[in-house]
């Protein structure tokens, strides 16, 4: 079984640490256009966690061997601030944030228009201001509301959420305490139109069962989430008629 | 904006937001169609016009097409050419046999040096978004004075109106030259107490672009000429 058995994360009551029931959620605040120089920004609050993402482009790709003659890339650089957790982070790229900004990358190129923009960079750049778990996530579902804010064109925008194992129970959205000492994380980007999976990673076990039950809450969160991404943009041009 | 639309209901779509049955319809831009449906693929206002299903958007970057009237600066200089900066992803290329001077190979730096402005028209976009510009044209020339500003490149038909009308008052209303380029830069010239009062408007227009306040703002500034 995994985890670290003697550390308790669910109450007597069956909820948990924090007061959440199983298939709750933290709460969610999102923010559209909240940096003046990028061409798209957004802040995503989630729980403790803070996002900033920052979206400039197209733009001419350098070096020129990054370029692709029949689509952009899009560069994505994920990165800590050395004060986003109790111990500080070593500033700069290590290799977590170097497979987290390649996993942001590849799921954008996944709903970005690329072939729109052929030879050019979209540079997306992901702070993570305060980090509680799940700042993938956030931090994905930032640099979609970013792009959509720079009206780079999309099939769909993509929401970070994740599920996880804990004493056996699958949870909706672990925070620290459940992530560090939990038996299984689940974080996925969702397409809440049209309900695709844009990327998927899995950190512990969990029997079929146990992933369609945290998938079907992964789901549910995207469309919550998804409502919420769509409130941002909307109140940044409210008032506004074409 | 655009006739069309007045009336109509506005519409806020988002990326990924299905628009309704493609059935008789056509996708315009920022719309793709998919299983018989419409999706936005921009954030921006629906807008629906002869049977074509098209996404205004909010926000946009500067994508050149041939033909275009473009405000640009010199970034790089070569013996034979100009690369200027035009507002797009890339950089365009003005050749010297396509500018308005006798230019001889070598002699480009006496007539454009990095950073000048100069007034200039698309001569032509490959797929891969090379451009090649002309100053070969009525009007077209080195801009020697006055000042460049920016504004959102959706906002350039605000600024201009219908046949111009707009930027005809603002002219008028601010006593100044202006020249609005296709790539979202403006060149304003005149007294320069003018050219502040031109610049302030073109402020409102950047911050409020988005709402209907824009003609508000030129016709309280045409009400205050008109008392002096």
């Amino acid at each position: 079984m995994g985890g670290y058995g003697d550390v308790k994360l669910l109450r007597e009551d069956g909820k948990r640490l924090d007061g959440r029931a199983i298939d709750e959620m933290r709460p969610v605040t999102i923010e559209a256009g909240v940096l003046p120089a990028a061409d798209g920004s957004a802040m995503v609050t989630h729980g403790l966690n803070v996002a900033v993402a920052a979206v400039y482009g197209p733009m001419e790709a350098h070096p020129r061997k990054i370029q692709r003659q029949d689509r952009a890339v899009i560069d994505v650089r994920y990165n800590m601030a050395p004060f986003s957790t109790g111990d500080r982070i070593r500033p700069g790229f290590n290799r977590r944030s170097r497979e987290i900004s390649k996993v942001t990358a590849e799921s954008l190129e996944s709903v970005v228009l690329v072939e729109r923009y052929p030879r050019s960079k979209i540079r997306v750049e992901i702070e993570i201001l305060a980090a509680e778990a799940g700042t993938r996530c956030a931090g994905i579902t930032a640099a979609s509301v970013a792009l959509a804010d720079a009206g780079i064109p999309m099939r769909d925008m993509i929401v970070g959420v994740a599920s996880g194992k804990i004493e056996d129970t699958v949870v909706l959205d672990l925070d620290k305490a459940e992530d560090n000492y939990g038996q299984a994380d689940l974080p996925v980007g969702i397409l809440p139109n049209t309900g695709e999976i844009a990327f998927l990673q899995m950190d512990g076990d969990l029997s079929i069962d146990e992933y369609n039950l945290a998938m079907e809450y992964n789901h549910k969160a995207a469309k919550e989430i998804h409502e919420i991404m769509v409130d941002a943009l909307k109140r940044r041009y409210e008032g506004g008629e074409a | 904006m655009s006739e069309g639309q007045v009336g109509a209901e506005q519409r806020l779509v988002t990326p990924g937001m299905v628009i309704g049955p493609s059935s008789g319809k056509r996708a315009g831009t920022g719309t793709i169609a998919e299983n018989n449906e419409f999706i936005a693929t921009r954030l921006g206002w629906l807008n629906e016009q002869n049977d074509v299903v098209s996404v205004l958007p909010i926000n946009s970057a500067y994508m050149p097409r041939s033909g275009d009237l473009v405000i640009g600066f010199v970034a790089e200089v070569r013996n034979n050419l100009w690369f200027f900066d035009v507002n797009g992803p890339f950089q365009a290329l003005l050749p010297m046999s396509l500018a308005p001077w006798k230019v001889e190979f070598g002699s480009t730096r006496q007539h454009l040096g990095i950073g000048d402005a100069a007034l200039a028209r698309i001569q032509e976009v490959d797929e891969t978004h090379n451009m090649v510009l002309t100053m070969k044209g009525v009007g077209l020339r080195r801009l020697n004075e006055g000042a460049v500003v920016s504004i959102p490149v959706n906002l350039i038909d605000t600024i201009r109106g219908q046949n111009n009308a707009m930027l005809s008052r603002i002219r008028d209303a601010t006593n100044c030259r202006i020249i609005v380029g296709d790539n979202g830069r403006v060149w304003i010239h005149g007294d320069a107490a003018d050219m502040h009062v031109a610049r302030q408007l073109i402020q409102t227009l950047n911050e409020e672009g988005h709402k209907n306040t824009f003609e508000g703002a030129v016709e309280a500034l045409e009400n205050k000429r008109g008392e002096h």
